[in-house]
């Protein structure tokens, strides 16, 4: 294989073909047969004036001779640190700006899954929080770490709940839910489609069913506070998905309880709890809101706090957990995005510097062709 | 003047009259030595003339009907389902859409999941469909045509696609023959006639063929009757054997009177044939290989991919579903209960306990797997092959556009025949070039002559005018016919009376020119308006012969003053000057491959005689006269001069004459005739009798000829030469011409080592490769031994080191015959390297090999050492090949190497290499359309080549290699993040995003860098003027390696 090698300027292959006049003529056909003698000038293809004979038209646009302006970044060595470097200095300061944001939201959790199960049935769980006998209602009192500026959002967590399972997450019917005269569709929805005598369950599937009942109140130094379970849905799904004149039926009526049951004097759009539980989470471990206190917390109040622990996360091991959490610009209590804006930040900023040390210690010429794979191995041809 | 435009034509056909009752007459002679060719009749086929009935009653012989189209109505669909599905990815996407169907896995809808594969059947069959109906039409245009087919005693007009075998058919002048014939008789009396074989061989000069003289008889009795038994259709055009039973009588058919499909009739009015093979069976039809489907190399290396991709699918099925299996077994007992899963029905109705969609934990596997196939399908890329054809549609769309590969002079442009492989140009690594028509025009021209040791015609400014205008009118019509320089101080020279020595030898000179030839005056029917004399003389006389070097020369001369006007067996007619001068030729010596020279003898008016001889160089000199005073003067400026011409790549021949003495004259003239009554040996003895006359010559001069090339070949070779690719020239011309256009067009350079095989036996071909082979292959100083010996034996003629020789003035001489064994090529092999250069490996080979040598060669378990000899040459050239020999070359480099092969050619000689090699370019040149049907693009002229390769090889390739990775690549991400999250979702196979988020990933989200690319790649010409069009092919090739599967697996 020669090495080297002369520069070819293709931009001046049958540069004289350039410029000029061709679009007055007609578009021709192609027709090699029909060529007429008169019309074959000979000759190369140098002189501009020839082309007059042609029947084709080749469109001399620059888009169609693939000369439209462009720029190919070449990646020199400059170009390469800067971005780098850019890239570490823009990162890091949004890292620290979404991790200082994080460490301001100020955020209550309490597992009561195993602590709201009376000492004698701890061996049980299972049967007594499926006994209907058996008081449920927990207490406990939590402590405020630092001011929480209203509104404190309530949630629920729940750990190793399944709702993006394919079973489960299948297992509903838009339609149902969305208008009354869909009623009878059920599809999707078994095992919970319809009762007995085949009239359908509102709504149905297994997502409905298995509706989270646990319940919350809060009070501080025995004044109630107000939760406001309004709005905690999101608007879309009370407009669109479910429907004003569908009012559950049927509901929690087979052989095996799920959760909650629903008044049926309310219509599904208004049904703000089984709204939020249907829109069904992507991972196992997720909190979903209960609603909201609309009150300031001040640090070190003392909030007492009564749980109606009727869910049963026991027979598959899960775990609950209540959550009094404020928020800043970047949501909730999140480190990731801090730290993930800060490792990629300072990992461009030390490869920055790292090349910048290599290219004073160690430069080389850019584009020199010895360094391709197929020079440094003569043998491959 | 007007008046002797036409008597010529009238001439002619008294001339050859003579000469093909000699002809014919020798036929029949040969004809009966034959043995027998068919004994029995079960190997040959039976054709009763004028009677198709009988002969298409027991053998169903195919119609005159040819098709080239891959489908039909009814079997496209299937054959064109069947040849898609080749792709694996089909295949594969056939399968999940089945799959999709079953209740348990519908991950998505049922019949949406059909749609992306039915649209892309259905785009790519209406493409191919189309494609195919394009092939239908020619077809019907060609099966459509008519010939006079003779029908109750009359000629009537028949279509093609009707005539069958055993039909009488008439062929009237210039009209193509639609089937294999065998001639009966023609316009002439004799049974002559000329065709014209370039569909089948690309030459374009008249070939003559005979009818037999019984069957002439026929024609003119006008009744049709006679057996011919012929051999079975094969599609070796250079080969007929039969014979034919009339009259009681077995008559032997060969070759000279079989007309084929696909050539055409000129200068003779009319032929009556009758068929023999027809449509399919022709032997045209036989040498066109079936044209295959090609694919292109980067979509084979896709189906690679796609099937390691399916092995990195099947693993992350494998580990779904093994986690499927893990977390029921662990979870079995909650499973009836379990919120999100809820194995059993609790009613209080009869439903109670039932299990709901369970399978058990096998078949709950099982599901698991294949849905989870179902739901990372996007691994494989389905779209992307519709995307691809996409792109190409677009690039073909700028190479078709693009105003660089626009010939003005044949007003066309770029034509991309197949839209599968447009990426392959950019990995060509070797290249088969036709010569005539591709690389060169197949013009001849007189260039330059030394006339007495007096170079004339160097100088191209002082070219004399008075033929501009016709040489302006000669290129409005694709003639033979050259442009001739006229050198005004030869003319001058030649416008002096006749005297001193000077004169005489010019005045020899371009009498040889015009007489010692086996050209034939014809007159045209074209009248030049131009009123200059000598100009309608040069312009009025066509000159027909089967070689275009003589043509060049008779042109010259006569542009010299010296014009042939007639030529019979006994005479020639020149006109010298104005003046009309008769010469008897009194015996003519053909050229032939042992001489290497052509003499004739002449009788003068004034009954001097004399023997005019022109040759190679090679042997003309050494049969000089030494004593010669005026030899010893003239000789060492022609041989430099020689040196010069065929260092500018011109063909040079060396001219000679001698007068002959009574004594001299009449001991030939008995031999001559002796020789050329006799029945044996004929061709040694007329070689004995020419050597009594052809020795003493006087040297009179040396003519140059240039076989003109065509626009930019020399800077393309060089150019793609550079890049990295190999060029290899095919050609049916015969060794020395390939040569000489090999050093024209600056692809043999004068430092290159010529090994030339060109053996007449598998052992001499054995002999020649391995000798070849173990001097150069091995780095070995012991070839220098013995290297000053230049010996020439044999009658296949190892070639002289031609440049070294003509450089240091060493001649070959025949050192006479030594003993004809093996032994002798040692001496004759080392000879080639001549002295002055050491063998080593950076001195560049060249290998030059001839037809024979390759039936030999190819045929057998020579193919190794003939791939490794060549593939470590520089430059191979072959010549004298057949079309078929072009594909078995083409295959030889395909079928041992992963590089990519580009034919390019011209002419229907070259369809098969096209069909052959992975990318098939037609020139759109005068030679008929095939090649350009067969080709997958075509082009007007052959330097487009480099920027179709360099330019838009390289783009559509780099563009497309981004396409694939970039696919590749945002497929793999998805599909991984789609892992991730079934990993989190308890192994149930669920689709993270939603559907259409699905959609927007591949269209919007993630077109945004592929549109940004191939933006910017627009401009990259700039930077091509930056880099070496080698380096810039680097790249391409570099992309190659990008693509396996470990890389795509580190994404």
């Amino acid at each position: 294989m020669p090495k080297g090698g002369h520069v070819d300027d293709y931009a001046s292959m049958g540069e004289g073909l350039a410029t000029s006049d061709e679009k007055e003529r007609a578009w021709g056909q192609i027709s090699e047969t029909e060529k007429g003698d008169d019309n074959v000038r000979g000759g190369p293809a140098e002189d501009d004036d020839r082309r007059s004979g042609a029947f084709f038209q080749i469109l001399d646009s620059r888009f169609t001779q693939q000369e439209l302006p462009a720029c190919k970044p070449l990646l020199t060595p400059t170009i390469v640190i800067s971005t780098f470097a850019l890239i570490g200095i823009l990162f890091i300061p949004i890292g620290l700006a979404s991790l200082s944001a994080s460490e301001n939201v100020v955020e209550i959790v309490y597992r009561y899954d195993t602590e709201c199960i009376p000492q004698q049935s701890q061996d049980d769980k299972v049967a007594f929080i499926q006994s209907s006998a058996t008081d449920k209602t927990c207490r406990t009192t939590l402590t405020v770490p630092k001011n929480m500026k209203a509104p404190v959002h309530i949630y629920y967590e729940l750990y190793n709940f399944y709702q993006n399972h394919r079973r489960y997450v299948k297992n509903r019917n838009d339609k149902q839910l969305r208008s009354k005269e869909y009623e009878l569709e059920t599809t999707n929805c078994a095992p919970e489609a319809t009762t007995v005598d085949g009239s359908p369950i509102v709504p149905c599937g297994l997502i409905a069913w298995s509706l989270f009942n646990d319940t919350y109140s809060f009070a501080i130094q025995n004044k109630a506070i107000e939760v406001n379970k309004k709005n905690i849905a999101w608007q879309s799904d009370k407009d669109e998905k479910f429907g004003s004149d569908v009012y559950p039926k049927n509901f929690q009526q087979g052989g095996l309880i799920g959760g909650a049951k629903l008044n049926e004097s309310i219509p599904l759009s208004e049904q703000e709890d089984l709204i939020v539980w249907m829109r069904t989470a992507a991972l196992p471990q997720f909190r979903k809101l209960y609603g909201r206190i609309e009150t300031d917390l001040v640090a070190n109040e003392q909030i007492s706090v009564t749980i109606q622990n009727n869910y049963n996360t026991y027979s598959f091991e899960g775990e609950k957990k209540l959550v009094l959490s404020t928020t800043s610009w970047i949501g909730g209590k999140n480190d990731f995005l801090g730290v993930a804006y800060l490792t990629v930040g300072s990992l461009c900023l030390f490869l920055a510097l790292a090349f910048i040390v290599l290219y004073l210690l160690k430069p080389r010429t850019l584009g020199d062709p010895s360094y391709l794979s197929w020079n440094r191995n003569p043998d491959r041809h | 003047m007007e008046l002797q435009t036409f008597t010529p034509s009238l001439e002619i056909s008294s001339c050859t009259k003579q000469e093909n009752t000699e002809k014919s007459h020798h036929i029949t002679q040969k004809g009966i030595c034959l043995d027998q060719p068919f004994p029995d009749e079960d190997n040959s086929r039976l054709v009763y003339i004028n009677d198709p009935r009988r002969t298409n009653h027991k053998y169903e012989f195919s119609g005159n009907e040819i098709r080239t189209s891959k489908y039909t109505v009814v079997t496209f669909l299937p054959k064109n389902l069947f040849i898609q599905f080749h792709r694996l990815a089909y295949i594969y996407f056939l399968v999940i859409a089945g799959l999709n169907q079953l209740p348990p896995l519908a991950v998505f809808g049922r019949t949406v999941s059909l749609f992306p594969l039915l649209f892309v059947l259905f785009v790519t069959a209406i493409k191919d469909g189309y494609e195919d109906w394009r092939r239908h039409r020619s077809d019907r245009k060609e099966n459509n045509r008519e010939a006079l087919v003779l029908q109750c005693g009359n000629f009537v007009p028949k279509k093609w696609k009707k005539i069958c075998v055993g039909e009488v058919v008439k062929i009237n002048a210039d009209e193509s023959i639609p089937c294999d014939m065998v001639l009966l008789g023609t316009s002439d009396p004799n049974g002559i006639a000329y065709i014209q074989t370039m569909n089948l061989d690309g030459e374009s000069n008249l070939k003559t063929r005979y009818a037999r003289q019984e069957t002439i008889s026929m024609v003119v009795e006008d009744t049709f009757t006679g057996l011919i038994r012929c051999e079975h259709p094969n599609r070796n055009i250079y080969e007929f054997t039969a014979n034919m039973e009339f009259s009681g009588k077995i008559i032997p058919l060969g070759q000279s009177n079989i007309v084929l499909r696909g050539c055409q009739l000129k200068n003779i009015e009319w032929i009556i044939g009758v068929v023999v093979y027809a449509g399919q069976e022709t032997k045209a039809m036989m040498n066109s290989t079936a044209s295959p489907s090609k694919r292109s190399r980067l979509e084979s290396y896709m189906n690679r991919e796609t099937l390691w991709l399916s092995v990195f699918l099947f693993v992350m099925c494998a580990v779904v579903a093994t986690g499927m299996g893990l977390w029921l077994v662990r979870h079995l007992h909650q499973l009836d209960t379990l919120p999100y899963y809820r194995r059993k029905y609790f009613t209080n109705g009869p439903d109670n306990g039932k299990e709901y969609k369970y399978y058990g934990i096998a078949m709950e596997v099982f599901f698991s797997f294949l849905s989870s196939v179902i739901v990372f399908q996007i691994m494989i890329p389905i779209s992307l092959y519709i995307t691809m054809e996409l792109v190409r549609l677009g690039q073909s769309y700028f190479m078709i556009e693009d105003r660089h590969m626009y010939d003005i002079a044949s007003n066309t442009r770029f034509q991309c025949r197949s839209l599968n492989i447009n990426e392959d140009l950019g990995q060509i690594r070797y290249i088969f070039s036709d010569k005539t028509g591709t690389l060169t025009q197949n013009k001849m021209e007189f260039r330059r002559a030394s006339v007495y040791g007096k170079d004339y015609g160097n100088s191209h400014q002082n070219n004399v005018t008075t033929f501009e205008t016709i040489s302006e009118g000669e290129l409005e019509e694709p003639t033979k016919q050259s442009e001739i320089n006229v050198d005004s101080e030869l003319l001058a020279l030649l416008q002096r009376g006749i005297e001193g020595e000077e004169r005489i030898a010019a005045h020899d000179f371009f009498l040889t020119l015009s007489a010692c030839n086996t050209v034939i005056p014809m007159g045209k029917k074209y009248s030049s308006p131009n009123s200059d004399n000598k100009a309608v003389e040069a312009g009025a006389i066509d000159y027909q012969g089967e070689s275009p070097d003589e043509q060049a020369l008779v042109i010259a001369a006569s542009a010299y003053g010296y014009a042939l006007l007639e030529r019979t067996t006994g005479h020639v007619v020149v006109n010298i000057n104005g003046k009309k001068t008769r010469l008897d030729v009194l015996g003519l010596h053909e050229f032939d491959s042992v001489r290497k020279r052509m003499s004739v003898v002449i009788r003068f008016p004034n009954s001097s005689v004399k023997v005019l001889v022109k040759g190679a160089d090679s042997s003309m000199l050494g049969i000089l006269d030494v004593e010669d005073s005026r030899n010893t003067k003239v000789k060492q400026p022609t041989e430099n001069h020689l040196v010069d011409y065929s260092s500018h790549g011109l063909r040079t021949l060396v001219i000679a004459a001698r007068d002959l003495n009574d004594a001299e004259f009449s001991e030939w003239q008995a031999r001559y005739e002796e020789a050329s009554t006799s029945l044996t040996e004929r061709s040694t003895k007329l070689r004995q009798a020419a050597s009594l006359i052809e020795k003493k010559l006087i040297l009179l001069g040396a003519t140059a000829i240039e076989d003109k090339l065509q626009d930019g070949v020399p800077e393309t070779i060089e150019s793609l030469r550079q890049a990295g690719i190999k060029v290899w020239v095919l050609t049916g011309d015969k060794q020395e011409t390939a040569i000489s256009i090999g050093l024209s067009c600056k692809l043999l350079t004068l430092d290159m080592h010529q090994i030339i095989i060109n053996g007449s036996s598998e052992d001499e071909c054995r002999f020649l490769l391995a000798n070849a082979k173990a001097k150069y292959g091995i780095k070995s100083e012991q070839s220098r031994d013995g290297t000053l010996k230049s010996k020439k034996k044999y009658d296949y003629d190892i070639v002289d080191c031609n440049d070294e020789k003509r450089t240091h003035g060493i001649l070959i001489t025949e050192t006479g015959k030594q003993d004809p064994r093996y032994s002798g090529f040692t001496d004759n092999e080392l000879r080639l390297s001549c002295e002055k250069y050491a063998v080593s490996d950076d001195i560049p080979l060249a290998l030059i090999i001839d037809g024979n040598s390759l039936v030999y060669i190819l045929e057998k378990d020579l193919e190794t050492q003939l791939f490794d000899l060549a593939t470590s040459c520089r430059v191979v050239l072959c010549c004298r090949v057949a079309p078929l020999q072009k594909a078995g070359i083409v295959d030889l480099i395909k079928s041992r190497t992963s590089d990519m092969t580009l034919a390019i050619g011209d002419g229907a000689n070259d369809v098969s290499m096209i069909q052959m090699a992975d990318v098939g370019i037609g020139i759109c040149g005068q030679e008929g359309r095939q090649a350009v049907m067969a080709s997958d693009f075509a082009m007007g002229q052959f330097r487009f080549l480099k920027r179709l390769l360099l330019v838009h090889g390289h783009w559509n390739y780099q563009r497309i290699g981004y396409l694939v990775l970039y696919n590749f690549y945002r497929n793999a991400v998805f599909v991984l993040m789609l892992f991730w999250y079934v990993l989190c979702a308890a192994f149930s196979s669920i689709s993270a995003v939603t559907d259409w988020s699905s959609v927007f990933y591949s269209v919007i989200y993630t077109s945004v860098p592929t549109v940004v690319d191939n933006i910017s790649l627009s401009k990259f010409k700039n930077l091509l003027a930056h880099y070496s069009p080698y380096n810039d092919f680097g790249i391409a090739s570099s992309l190659s390696l990008h693509c396996d599967p470990s890389d795509f697996l580190a994404f």
